[in-house]
């Protein structure tokens, strides 16, 4: 009961729902196993831990989505947050999975992100490859013997389980760059105690992002997160490889006109990331 | 407690025999400050959870932190309360992160915060029954018996109360504990900040628990506000905590020590002189042993 009460949405100023899911008055429900002490009543005990169950995940919420909340704004991201919170409640023991299923509810519930919901999309689906990047599983890289003893036919290559490849109508990781450019700025600027009324004008809103097909693999080296822009036909060899193609099939998969001297080096490049692993592609996370 | 005989090292079966003394929690805020400067901390508390990953930042900042301090691990999500069996995916990352560390010890919560999978990311009250001690302690034993060191079980603060509890917290964690035969994680913040929200006796709390039982304690910092103090972990441990604590080393003994600050975080050396003011408490119970 009292799990069921503290997760359902608080009101428009932050309180416990009045009623039950019955239609009780909620002062009654909680009376009911909650004691009161002489300064506050069961319902505002309850009230008490509600509040900060919604106060966190929409803290944890803003955290991972930087991008979500500078491309809707922030009343239209509470909105999201908490209609989201309310279908898809954290069904791990760590918060940093709360967000794994972002994307999916944008696509069910598009009038929430209206008339943004393909951007929001792909923000949200950027952004949850941003936290499979920082700790998702390495496994051992593929050795450049492997490569050139085996038959190209025969060769099956992983893709590292925290890369992710996203093949986007928006350039969401230009947009990303720039908005946590600009919260760095703000957070510096609002340290200074003459520079608050300033940060809001001088720090506008980061500009959105015009359609423009753009791949790009997000990953990360040395520990640090990066985004890697991919020519199309890069992107549709390392997407076939993570489908289990062979070698030989994921660069056919390139189309004409590409030259081998430059699959060479985009492989070069790649073994030189550590993108590739014996058999990642059973085991590695879908990001999208 | 007649006969009993104050203990001047914190090392106990709880605590894994270890002799840790003042520690302060990892947070990351301090890192750079910990790996270039290098101070000397007798021991860092990670919660464990920011280190059950798959890869990444997370384990390299923590095998450099490894080659050059203690650590020990403190969770937030086993809920030894909750009906809910233990997740077997958690525990063996739980399992697989005490062999990587190597921590002589694992505490975790008093409290529920789950039910059928869905978690609040929150230490939730229990109701004080001798049928949630039961079940509770069942659960310690099976999580320790997987992740073979010992446990110590924190008190938590509260903010809520239930009709149907049959004993006083104190009494609840005594039940607990001999049941499961597992440590306490003693946190007289905790239980300041609980006996004001409750109206009842701190020193009341602290006289009627199995002090042979403590493994670690811990103080922090709370919020007053006009009808509840909020446990917020974002200021220097105030003076009623501080006195707390001096009368739980009495009791006690000396224990491994850790000063929380989670929130409002200032620099490495103001929460490390923070933490190191147990020490004159730990010395003024020392010289009342003599």
């Amino acid at each position: 009961m009292m799990a069921s009460a503290l997760v359902r949405p608080l009101t428009a100023d932050d309180g416990l729902q009045p009623r039950w899911i019955d239609g009780r008055p909620m002062e009654k429900v909680a009376a009911e196993f909650i004691k009161p002490n002489d300064r506050l009543t069961s319902f505002e005990r309850l009230q008490l831990y509600s509040r900060m169950y919604w106060f966190r995940l929409s803290d944890a919420f803003r955290d991972d989505c930087p991008g979500l909340v500078a491309a809707l704004g922030e009343r239209a991201f509470a909105r999201l947050s908490k209609a989201y919170l309310e279908r898809y409640p954290s069904r791990s023991s760590t918060l940093r999975d709360l967000c794994s299923r972002l994307e999916q509810f944008i696509l069910e519930k598009p009038r929430l992100t209206a008339p943004r919901t393909a951007l929001a999309c792909e923000i949200a689906r950027f952004e949850w490859a941003q936290t499979v990047a920082f700790d998702g599983e390495s496994l051992p890289a593929v050795a450049a013997e492997r490569l050139s003893s085996t038959p190209p036919s025969r060769l099956r290559l992983g893709l590292q389980p925290y890369v992710t490849l996203l093949s986007l109508r928006y350039p969401i990781d230009t947009f990303v760059i720039a908005v946590k450019r600009r919260d760095a700025l703000r957070s510096e600027a609002s340290n200074t105690p003459a520079a608050a009324a300033v940060v809001h004008r001088v720090f506008r809103r980061t500009a959105l992002p015009r359609r423009r097909s753009t791949h790009v693999a997000v990953h990360r080296h040395n520990n640090r997160l990066f985004y890697k822009r991919l020519d199309p036909a890069a992107f549709r060899i390392l997407d076939a490889l993570r489908r289990g193609s062979s070698l030989s099939r994921a660069i056919a998969a390139a189309g004409p006109g590409v030259r081998p001297s430059q699959v060479k080096a985009w492989f070069k490049s790649w073994m030189a990331l550590g993108w590739f692993c014996a058999d990642g592609n059973k085991r590695r996370r879908a990001a999208s | 407690m007649a006969g009993r005989v104050f203990s001047y090292v914190p090392a106990n079966r709880f605590n894994g025999h270890s002799d840790y003394g003042i520690g302060i929690g990892l947070r990351v805020p301090h890192y750079a400050h910990i790996l270039s400067k290098k101070p000397v901390v007798d021991w860092f508390e990670i919660i464990s959870e920011n280190f059950m990953v798959d890869g990444g930042r997370p384990l390299e900042l923590l095998d450099k932190i490894l080659e050059q301090y203690r650590v020990v691990q403190h969770g937030v999500s086993m809920y030894f309360g909750s009906a809910d069996k233990p997740d077997r995916a958690h525990l063996k990352r739980l399992r697989t992160l005490v062999r990587r560390t190597k921590t002589p010890w694992l505490s975790d919560h008093l409290c529920w915060g789950s039910v059928d999978g869905t978690y609040t990311h929150d230490l939730l009250p229990m109701p004080y029954t001798f049928a949630a001690a039961r079940r509770t302690a069942e659960k310690i034993r099976q999580i320790r018996d997987f992740v073979e060191v010992p446990i110590c079980v924190e008190n938590v603060s509260s903010y809520a109360e239930f009709h149907v509890s049959e004993m006083t917290e104190w009494e609840f964690l005594t039940e607990v504990v001999e049941l499961a035969d597992c440590g306490i994680l003693l946190d007289v913040n905790n239980i300041y900040v609980s006996s004001k929200n409750h109206a009842f006796n701190p020193y009341d709390y602290l006289n009627n628990i199995p002090h042979h039982r403590v493994g670690q304690m811990h103080v922090a910092g709370h919020t007053k506000f006009e009808k509840y103090i909020l446990d917020t972990h974002d200021h220097p441990v105030l003076d009623p905590v501080w006195k707390l604590y001096a009368h739980a080393t009495r009791m006690c003994g000396v224990s491994a020590t850790l000063l929380e600050w989670d929130d409002k975080i200032p620099s490495f050396d103001e929460v490390h002189n923070e933490a190191l003011k147990a020490n004159e408490f730990i010395d003024g119970a020392k010289k009342a042993a003599v």
